[in-house]
């Protein structure tokens, strides 16, 4: 699968905050045989004040997880602040690679849909490559890609919620209307089976953090997830079988009265 | 009788004090060298001083439990006003499923309706229906204990000297490097975790141990100190950023202090006050030998849980194991 001429053969995107320790994520990254973690800039340890070294110790952990980075503007809330921090991403992990983030809502952490068509604008056209997180909204899809986004990360659910696939009738309704753009679904997996139903819906990707890092066991439930993954995409080649309805009866059955 | 060994101990912060009491109990001649202008100038000053084995052990390796098992009773021999009281756990509204996690992947609590956590806190009566106890834990004043154990040392015979971070190691037989994160440049795997808290002084908000509110994103807890008197804490962020608090994280802990128990919106603030946990990739405590020199570091959120232990391993490795 490419994003953005880059070709990721593992369809899992993994999460790096909130893990028992640096250790386990080392070892959860490669349960789950992920090629690419995200990062946040700005909750570990980047500011006006610390600088760009203040979270140098956890990000050159990262960066000798042997993946790619995809560092992220979590925490971001506004477009200023969310340019600011992916341009400190690119100094700081040397990729124009960028998960765009801007939360309108601090509770929920729901998009600023608004905000993020405009921070992705700015970023395109200063290089970025932009991965926005965003709503299942065909429309702010839409603005979306032309604001410059070859890849769009709808939400399942609100992130950290665990809450799966809130909307699957406009993820589906997503999945149709954009065929050849790269899709992925980011925030709100909680189990393994909801990543294998997007991925039988037809979504290219999962990205998931807090399902595995708050798991009781990290390790393991990567490891379920990478397999939930590979079987959804399986089942999506394989061309599933339709679903009958047989609650209402049609075809003559021998034997038997019908009306 | 042979002349004791000479340990310098670098570092007065709760793990070098820890080591230097424990060394002294086995007649070595220790002399404690710390940089700042005081005892516990680093982050135990900062610290909860909670010790909670069990509570702990829900996001550690295993293992923790039984290796800080016999720090509660080290702390309660070495510094009397370390108080049995448990801890109480308790989740807000819509993250009553935090409790369930949380007593799935711990042991040592039992599970109180309303009425079991008014038993014990009266003036949380009526606010939460459902809270995990654990019984077995206590918690410590660190701005009482680590005093308490410089002057321990100094009963013991040993010494303290401040504003000292080069004394020469020459005159010792040994040198224990507790400098906690400033040994970075020696120990490379060594990171820091800053940690944000907030010292108030509530008039009349009586509770009797520490509390900590479970959140997905912002868990909190409140230990309560003589003289009405809590600390509220703590954050865990991948920074080694030393600057001030920020208004983010004081935000997040007033809120759920606030959510916690009204009665602390009137409280005086104090103090607020951040630093590094040192820590290593697994988050666990260990010693490393180099030399002629023993590091005690990696304490992580653990210094008052696990120094203990971890002097007794140094001293088993120096003096050979304690007979039985
Ligand atoms: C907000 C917060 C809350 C916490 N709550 C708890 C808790 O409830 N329970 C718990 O068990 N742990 C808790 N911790 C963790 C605990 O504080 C640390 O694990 C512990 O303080 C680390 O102890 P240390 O002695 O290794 O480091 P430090 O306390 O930092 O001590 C190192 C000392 O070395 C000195 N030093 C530096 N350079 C030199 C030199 N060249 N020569 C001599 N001395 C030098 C420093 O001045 C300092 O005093 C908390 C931490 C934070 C930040």
């Amino acid at each position: 699968m490419l994003f953005y001429d880059t070709e990721l053969r593992s369809r899992l995107m993994l999460g790096t905050a909130q893990y028992p320790s640096p250790d386990v994520l080392a070892e959860a990254v490669r349960a789950s045989g992920t090629e690419l973690v995200t990062v946040s800039l700005r909750r570990e340890g980047s500011s006006a004040q610390g600088g760009v070294t203040a979270g140098q110790s956890f990000w050159s952990l990262i960066r000798g997880l042997g993946v790619r980075v995809l560092p992220n503007t979590a925490g971001c809330h506004s477009v200023r602040e969310a340019v600011t921090t992916a341009q400190m991403a690119r100094e700081v992990f040397g990729t124009d690679w960028i998960k765009l983030e801007v939360i309108g809502e601090s509770d929920t952490l729901t998009p600023d849909v608004f905000g993020l068509v405009e921070a992705a604008r700015i970023l395109t056209e200063d290089g970025f490559r932009v991965f926005p997180y965003t709503t299942e909204d065909l429309v702010v899809a839409e603005r979306l890609l032309r604001a410059g986004c070859e890849v769009l990360m709808p939400w399942g659910a609100p992130i950290g919620s665990g809450r799966g696939l809130n909307n699957p009738w406009a993820l589906r309704a997503l999945r149709a209307h954009f065929p050849e753009v790269p899709l992925v679904v980011d925030a709100g997996i909680g189990l393994p089976s909801q990543a294998a139903a997007a991925m039988e819906m037809g979504y290219d990707a999962i990205l998931l953090n807090s399902a595995v890092a708050q798991a009781g066991d990290p390790v393991a439930m990567a490891r379920a997830f990478r397999l939930a993954i590979e079987a959804g995409q399986a089942a999506r080649l394989a061309d599933p079988m339709e679903p009958r309805e047989m609650a209402s009866p049609s075809t003559p059955v021998l034997g038997r009265a019908f009306v | 009788m042979t002349t004791p060994l000479s340990v310098l101990v670098r570092g007065g912060g709760v793990a070098g004090l820890c080591c230097a009491v424990t060394l002294a109990e086995r007649g070595v001649a220790v002399t404690l060298a710390e940089a700042g202008p005081a005892i516990g100038s680093g982050a135990s000053w900062k610290a909860g001083g909670m010790l909670a084995p069990w509570c702990e052990a829900e996001n550690a390796p295993p293992g923790l439990t039984e290796m800080a098992l016999p720090s509660l009773d080290w702390w309660r021999r070495q510094v009397p006003d370390t108080r049995a009281a448990g801890t109480l756990v308790l989740a807000l509204g819509r993250d009553a499923g935090e409790l369930n996690r949380m007593a799935r992947r711990t042991t040592g609590h039992q599970t109180l309706d309303g009425a079991g956590i008014a038993a014990l806190e009266p003036e949380l009566d009526g606010r939460f229906g459902r809270g995990l106890f654990f019984p077995g834990e206590a918690h410590l004043d660190p701005r009482r204990a680590l005093p308490a154990l410089a002057e321990r040392l100094g009963a013991l015979g040993g010494r303290v000297i401040l504003r000292q971070p080069d004394l020469p190691p020459g005159r010792f037989d040994r040198v224990v490097d507790a400098r906690g994160i400033a040994a970075q440049a020696v120990l490379p795997a060594l990171r820091g975790v800053r940690g944000e808290m907030l010292l108030m002084r509530a008039h009349g908000v009586a509770l009797h141990r520490p509390i900590r509110l479970l959140h997905p994103r912002y868990p909190v807890y409140l230990v309560p100190r003589d003289d009405g008197v809590f600390m509220l804490g703590a954050t865990m962020i991948e920074s080694e950023e030393r600057g001030p608090p920020r208004l983010r994280s004081m935000m997040e802990l007033m809120s759920a202090a606030f959510a916690l128990h009204p009665a602390l919106a009137e409280a005086e603030i104090l103090e607020i006050a951040a630093d590094l946990r040192p820590s290593f990739g697994d988050n666990m405590p260990r010693l490393d030998t180099a030399g002629d020199i023993v590091h005690v570091n990696g304490m992580f959120r653990h210094g008052y849980l696990l120094a203990p232990a971890l002097a007794v391993r140094l001293a088993d490795a120096l003096l050979g194991p304690r007979p039985a």
